[in-house]
């Protein structure tokens, strides 16, 4: 919701996963960008450990770039660039495959 | 048979036959399991049999089972007493020390035993680090230890206000230590201890144990090597200078085995001399370390056949886990032990995953943080960096404790993609 008004950074979108538990705050994610296909960049807040870990996971599994994760007092903020072309990536297998 | 016939009572308990122990003395603690509505497994079958996947704590071998309950009566006694039942026990101790260490192909003197496989890891290290302390106190381990090597080591790092002495190595999305990074921190002065695990239990991933040895044995430090999930399923390490192990996974109790390579330099400042090599204060019960040494000699004939069966079998686990929608196999598809398998699906509650199947009589794991009773996942998952949620982790039992196992991976093969694809369907995130 929050736009700078600058160009340069990309229009940032919020998904408060605050008080989830796993896999709730990746299933919040999933489905605000199923809803927003146009979204850039989404700022997930969630105070559940493994979002930690689960927020990059979904990244790779989708195609899209987990940015970065930013700690703050009571909950971490876990910014992800939304790849328009990485929602045909569907499938994740094992990285060896089958 | 480690114990002579006036000492072994006819097994009464023991069943042998198409079901798993297990399953027959679990259906009668709780009764018959109502079948689940929604799954996909026949349900007109009932009572059904209860399917053991989750073996990292399994059942006793049944021929320990007999050796236990007959040492019993043989050695109750404390070993360290002169009586006649004294010297029986200490005799029978003596036994099963040199049959686990002509397994493990060590001298007897080399092996103790310990309470606990995780009390032996914390005391590997320990014992190392006491014998270096002139040298300096920087440990070196995987980030994927055991939690017995991980938060003892964290802890002396904060104590000491120097976090740079636990190192922990990063590790590759198949859960292989990081060599190059490995090569680094053990050439950090002041490093005077390393682990690493011969293969890692919860995705079975093994460790390049000679390559990382290589790298600590020119400089003299020992490498402590955990092989608490691996001993009894895999080939028997070779390169390690302290080895841990856990006689649970070869079919016996807990029983923790230490064993210190001759020349290794190694302390322990409160030992008494007389106990187990003054590695531990703690005198071994002597039933349980004959229950231990009869699991290992039954499993060390079988081993060949049952672990190339199990990896069969994990095989097929693999192969179907690997067709259900956003599932991911976890760890080394080949260069792993034979008997574990790990997967993580997406957008699937781990505790709801790990009861649908309990419904259905089938028992698994899981290193989803919502299974653990700290909320954090399993930090083995998060090292790899693999997804940690919708996660499943199964530990085939020996084929001696559990004869139906084959029809059980068969049975859970079946329900696997249905049970997730419900499971997945509850939280509304099918088709994300």
């Amino acid at each position: 919701m929050t736009a700078d008004g600058r160009r340069a950074v990309p229009e940032e979108d919020v998904v408060d996963a605050r008080g989830k538990r796993c896999p709730l705050p990746v299933i919040d994610l999933a489905r605000f960008v199923a809803a927003h296909p146009s979204a850039a960049r989404v700022l997930v807040l969630a105070t559940d450990p493994a979002a930690a870990h689960d927020i990059p996971a979904w990244c790779r599994m989708r195609g899209h770039r987990f940015v970065e994760a930013r700690p703050s007092e009571d909950h971490t903020t876990y910014v992800v660039d939304i790849d328009v072309d990485g929602q045909a990536v569907r499938q994740g297998s094992g990285p060896e495959g089958r | 048979m480690l114990l002579a016939e006036p000492y072994r009572h006819a097994p009464r308990c023991v069943r042998q036959g198409p079901d798993n122990v297990w399953g027959v003395a679990n259906a009668s603690r709780t009764g018959p399991t109502p079948p689940d509505p929604g799954s996909p497994v026949d349900p007109s079958r009932a009572p059904r049999p209860r399917r053991l996947l989750d073996a990292a704590s399994g059942p006793l071998h049944p021929v320990a089972r007999q050796t236990l309950v007959a040492a019993l009566d043989a050695g109750w006694a404390d070993p360290a007493r002169l009586h006649a039942e004294g010297r029986r026990a200490g005799a029978l101790l003596a036994q099963a020390r040199e049959v686990v260490a002509a397994g493990l192909g060590v001298r007897p003197a080399e092996v103790s035993f310990l309470p606990s496989g995780p009390t032996a890891l914390a005391r590997a290290v320990d014992g190392v680090l006491y014998a270096a302390e002139r040298r300096g106190a920087r440990t070196v381990a995987s980030a994927v230890e055991h939690s017995a090597i991980l938060v003892p080591g964290r802890a002396r790092a904060m104590r000491s206000d120097d976090p740079e002495r636990f190192a922990e190595v990063p590790v590759t999305r198949t859960g292989s230590v990081d060599l190059g990074a490995w090569a680094e921190e053990v050439a950090v002065p002041g490093t005077v201890a390393a682990v690493l695990q011969d293969a890692n239990g919860e995705v079975g991933t093994r460790q390049p144990l000679a390559a990382a040895r290589a790298l600590t044995r020119p400089s003299g430090i020992p490498l402590v090597v955990d092989a608490t999930a691996s001993l009894g399923r895999d080939e028997v390490p070779t390169e390690w200078d302290v080895l841990v192990g856990d006689a649970r996974s070869w079919g016996g109790p807990p029983l923790g085995i230490l064993v210190v390579r001759e020349g290794t330099r190694w302390g322990w400042p409160e030992a008494r001399a007389d106990v187990e090599g003054g590695r531990t204060d703690v005198a071994p019960w002597v039933p349980l370390a004959l229950a231990a040494a009869e699991a290992w000699q039954q499993t060390a004939v079988a081993r060949d056949a049952d672990s190339r069966e199990a990896r069969e079998l994990v095989d097929q686990v693999r192969a179907v886990a690997a067709t259900v929608p956003d599932t991911e196999v976890v760890g080394d598809a080949v260069d792993r032990l034979p008997h574990v398998v790990t997967f993580s699906s997406l957008y699937v509650d781990g505790e709801a995953l790990v009861g649908a199947f309990d419904r259905q009589g089938i028992s698994v794991a899981s290193g989803s943080a919502c299974t653990s009773s700290t909320l954090e996942p399993s930090h083995v998952l998060a090292a790899m960096g693999t997804l940690t949620h919708g996660n499943v982790r199964i530990t085939l039992p020996l084929g001696a404790v559990s004869h139906g196992r084959a029809d059980d991976v068969d049975a859970l093969c079946r329900s696997l993609p249905g049970t997730i694809e419900a499971v997945r369907g509850e939280l509304g995130a099918a088709g994300l």
